[in-house]
C-alpha cells in the first residue's frame, strides 16, 4: 500500500463526526485536530465543549474535555487554565452560545486576557435547535423565529464578534477566516494553528472567527450554502486579521 | 492553639484556604463581600487562584472547570446570587464534581434585603436546581462552627464528587467573634486524579467531564444518588440536641435563629417552662430521627423558629411528628432580625394559648 | 504522483471534493457505504494529485497517497 502523506488526524476518533453532511462545523474540527497533531500537543489539549452542535464532538475528540454549560464555556475555561496552566485549553463554540447567552463570558474572558484560545463558528442560526435566529443571522435571512427575514427594527443587527474583541487590550491575536473556499480553508487553518502556538508560548488570550455553514437550517445544499455564504456573510463579516500582537513581540 | 477575633466571612475564607480550597470565584454581593475580599489576597498566598468573576453564573462555571482539573474549588454568594448559580450547581452534580458553595442568607425573595435572614432554606435542600438532585446542606449557628464545617466541606465534596452547600445567613457572615483555626491540611502532590482532566505524566487521560449522559445512562446516575442520599442519611446526620430529656415543649430552629432560641429557652427554664430544642446541623439530610423519636407522651408541642416567614422547615418538621403533636411557627423575615424578648415572648404565648385550650 | 483514497465510510455525500475538485476528476458512483452514501469514484486519469479534495472533505474521508516517482 503506497504511504499516507495525509490521513484523518488522530486525535479524531476514525467514525463519521455528529455533524449534517457538508457541515464546516466538521471541517473546522479537523482543522483543529490538524493543528493539534502537527503540534504534537494533542496530550496536554483540555478542550471545553459549548452547547450547541459541536457538543457531538464530545463523542468525536480523543482529548480531554468538560462539556459546559450553553454559553460558559469561556468560564470553564478560564477555571480550567488558571489551574493547569500547563495544558492547552480552547473552547470551540457557536454563534448562540458565544455571541448571544455567553457575550458575556467571551467578552469578559478576553478582557481578562486569559490564556486561552476561543474558536468561534459563525454560521448565522442555532443548528441544534432546528434554525431559530442568532444574533448574527443577516439582515432579511430566513429563520424559525423570524420567518419574514430578519427586521432589525425590531431584532437589531447581526453582531460582529471580531469588531467587538479587538477593541479589548488584552487579546493578543483575533482573526476571522472563512471556510468557504480551498484557499482561505489554507488561511484559516494557519490562523488555527497561530491561535495555538500563541497559547503555547504564553502569549494570552487569542480569538478566531470562522465563517461556516448550516445546509440543513439554511434549506439548501452544501455546495449552495457555499455560494450563499460567499454572496451574503462573507459580505457582512469581513475576513481579516484584526488582532496581531504576537508579531510586534517577536520584532 | 491561639484565638483570634475575626469577621465570620473572612474566617470562613480562612477556614477554606487551611481545608485545602485553593480556587475560588466570586462577585460582590452583601452581605458576603468580605469572603471574596479576603481570599482576593489569602489564595494568592498559598499560590491558590482567586477570581472575580463579572457575575455569580461566570463563577459558578469557572468553579466547574477548575473542579474538572481536581483543583478544590469554591464560591460563594447571598441569596439572589444564589439563585443565579442554580443552573450550574445542577450542573456540578450531574457531572459529579466536588465544589463547596456558600450561601450567607439575606432578605428576600426578589433583591429582598441585605439584613440576615433564613429564606432560603427549600431552595438549598429541596431544590438547588433544576433535575431533582440533593446537596448537602451545613447550616452552622456560630462562626467557630462556620469555620469547622466550611473546613471539613471541601472533604465531603471529594468524597460523593459532589457540591455541597454551607448554608449561612447575614448575622453569621458579618459579626465578629472569637474563633479557633485549625491547621492547614496537607495537600496530595497532585491535583490529578482517576476522573480528572488535564494530562497526569503519564498515560493521557481522554477523559470526558460532562453532565450529558444517554437517557438510559442518565437515569442510572440518578438512581445512585438515591442511594447515595440513603447513606447521608444513615451516616452524615449532624444534630445538636438541647435540654430534651423532660421537654414537654420543643423548639426547632437552625443556624443564628437557633441561638436566639436557645436564650429563650434558658430565660423560659428559668420561669419552669419545660422546654427543649432540636437544632438540625445538616438540613440535608435532615435529622429526622431527633423529631420522630421524641415521647410524645410527653411533648406537647413543637415550635419552628426561623428568620423566615412562613417557616420554611415546618413541613419537613410534621413530616416527622405524624400529627402525635401540634406543630406552631414563629419568625421574622425580609431582613427583621429575631430578638430574644420578643421570641421568649412568643413561645409563651404559643404555650399559654396551647395550655388555655385544654 | 500522489493520489486521493476515499475512507468510503467516513464519507456523507456532501459533493464538496466534486464541486472543487479543479480537474473534474470526481463523480458520484453506483455504489452506497455502510450509511447508505453514495461516495465519488476517483477518474485518475484527469487527477492531477493536488489534494484540494482532501482539503475541503469536512470528514476527513480522503486520505492522500504518495505517488511513485
Amino acid at each position: 500500500m503506497a504511504e499516507k502523506i495525509y490521513t484523518k488526524p488522530p486525535c479524531l476518533l476514525p467514525l463519521s463526526s455528529g455533524f449534517c453532511p457538508g457541515c464546516l462545523h466538521s471541517l473546522a474540527t479537523k482543522l483543529i485536530a490538524e493543528s493539534i497533531d502537527e503540534l504534537g500537543v494533542a496530550e496536554k489539549v483540555i478542550n471545553v465543549l459549548p452547547v450547541g452542535c459541536s457538543t457531538m464532538n464530545s463523542l468525536y475528540w480523543k482529548l480531554d474535555m468538560v462539556t459546559s454549560a450553553h454559553g460558559r464555556a469561556p468560564a470553564v475555561a478560564t477555571g480550567v487554565k488558571r489551574c493547569r496552566p500547563d495544558a492547552l485549553v480552547f473552547a470551540y463554540q457557536g454563534d448562540g452560545d458565544l455571541a448571544s447567552i455567553g457575550l458575556s463570558e467571551v467578552l469578559m474572558a478576553a478582557n481578562r486576557g486569559e490564556h486561552i484560545t476561543i474558536f468561534f463558528a459563525n454560521n448565522s442560526t442555532y443548528g441544534m435547535t432546528g434554525g431559530q435566529m442568532a444574533p448574527t443571522t443577516l439582515i432579511g435571512q430566513k429563520s424559525t423565529t423570524c420567518v419574514f427575514g430578519r427586521d432589525p427594527d425590531t431584532t437589531g443587527f447581526p453582531i460582529r464578534m471580531c469588531e467587538l474583541v479587538k477593541e479589548l487590550e488584552a487579546p493578543v491575536y483575533v482573526a476571522r477566516f472563512a471556510l468557504n473556499s480551498p484557499a482561505n480553508i489554507r488561511k484559516a487553518k494557519k490562523g488555527i494553528k497561530k491561535a495555538m502556538q500563541n497559547q503555547i508560548d504564553g502569549l494570552g488570550f487569542s480569538f478566531v472567527e470562522l465563517l461556516i455553514n448550516c445546509p440543513t437550517n439554511w434549506g439548501m445544499s452544501p455546495v449552495q450554502s457555499i455560494a450563499y455564504m460567499e454572496e451574503n456573510t462573507m459580505k457582512y463579516f469581513p475576513c481579516k486579521v484584526f488582532v496581531d500582537k504576537t508579531e510586534e513581540e517577536e520584532k | 492553639m491561639a484565638k483570634l477575633f475575626m469577621k465570620g466571612n473572612e474566617a470562613v475564607g480562612e477556614a477554606a484556604v487551611r481545608g485545602g480550597i485553593r480556587f475560588f470565584a466570586g462577585y460582590p454581593i452583601t452581605p458576603q463581600s468580605e469572603l471574596p475580599e479576603y481570599l482576593s489576597w489569602r489564595l494568592p498566598e498559598v499560590c491558590g487562584t482567586f477570581i472575580q468573576a463579572e457575575s455569580e453564573v461566570a463563577a459558578i462555571n469557572m468553579v466547574y472547570g477548575a473542579a474538572a482539573t481536581g483543583a478544590r474549588a469554591m464560591t460563594g454568594s447571598s441569596s439572589p446570587g444564589i439563585s443565579l448559580k442554580s443552573e450550574g450547581i445542577s450542573y456540578l452534580s450531574a457531572a459529579e464534581l466536588p465544589a463547596v458553595i456558600i450561601n450567607v442568607q439575606r432578605g428576600g425573595p426578589g433583591l429582598g434585603s441585605i439584613q440576615p435572614a433564613q429564606q432560603d432554606y427549600l431552595q438549598a435542600t429541596k431544590a438547588p436546581g433544576h433535575g431533582g438532585f440533593r446537596m448537602m446542606v451545613f447550616a452552622p449557628n456560630s462562626i467557630q462552627e462556620a469555620v469547622d464545617l466550611v473546613y471539613e466541606a471541601p472533604e465531603y465534596a471529594d468524597r460523593d464528587r459532589s457540591p455541597v452547600l454551607v448554608l449561612m445567613d447575614g448575622c453569621l457572615g458579618t459579626m465578629m467573634d472569637e474563633v479557633e483555626l485549625p491547621p492547614f491540611k496537607e495537600l496530595p502532590e497532585t491535583i490529578c486524579k482517576p476522573w480528572t482532566v488535564g494530562y497526569d505524566g503519564t498515560t493521557r487521560s481522554g477523559h470526558l467531564i460532562t453532565p450529558i449522559y444517554p437517557e438510559a445512562g442518565l437515569e442510572g446516575k440518578n438512581k445512585l444518588a438515591v442511594a447515595r442520599t440513603k447513606r447521608w442519611e444513615e451516616n452524615d446526620v449532624q444534630v445538636e440536641e438541647f435540654m430534651l430529656d423532660d421537654a414537654e415543649w420543643v423548639i426547632v430552629a437552625y443556624g443564628i435563629a437557633s441561638r436566639v432560641a436557645k436564650q429563650a429557652i434558658l430565660n423560659l427554664r428559668n420561669k419552669g417552662v419545660k422546654v427543649g430544642m432540636i437544632r438540625p446541623i445538616t438540613l440535608f439530610p435532615f435529622p429526622k430521627k431527633s423529631i420522630a423519636e421524641l415521647d410524645y407522651s410527653q411533648v406537647k408541642g413543637l415550635i419552628d423558629i426561623e428568620m423566615s416567614i412562613p417557616a420554611l422547615m415546618r413541613e419537613d418538621i410534621e413530616l416527622q411528628v405524624l400529627g402525635r403533636a401540634p406543630v406552631y411557627e414563629y419568625g421574622r423575615s425580609g431582613g427583621v432580625l429575631l430578638d430574644d424578648d420578643s421570641t421568649e415572648a412568643a413561645i409563651w404565648k404559643i404555650i399559654e394559648e396551647a395550655s388555655s385550650n385544654g | 504522483m500522489n493520489k486521493p483514497s476515499y475512507v468510503i465510510n467516513l464519507c456523507k455525500s456532501c459533493g464538496l471534493c466534486i464541486h472543487f475538485c479543479p480537474t473534474k476528476a470526481l463523480q458520484f458512483g453506483e455504489e452506497r457505504n455502510n450509511k447508505g452514501h453514495y461516495y465519488p469514484i476517483v477518474d485518475y486519469a484527469a487527477c492531477v494529485g493536488c489534494g484540494t479534495c482532501a482539503v475541503v472533505c469536512p470528514e476527513a474521508a480522503i486520505d492522500m497517497l504518495k505517488g511513485e516517482e
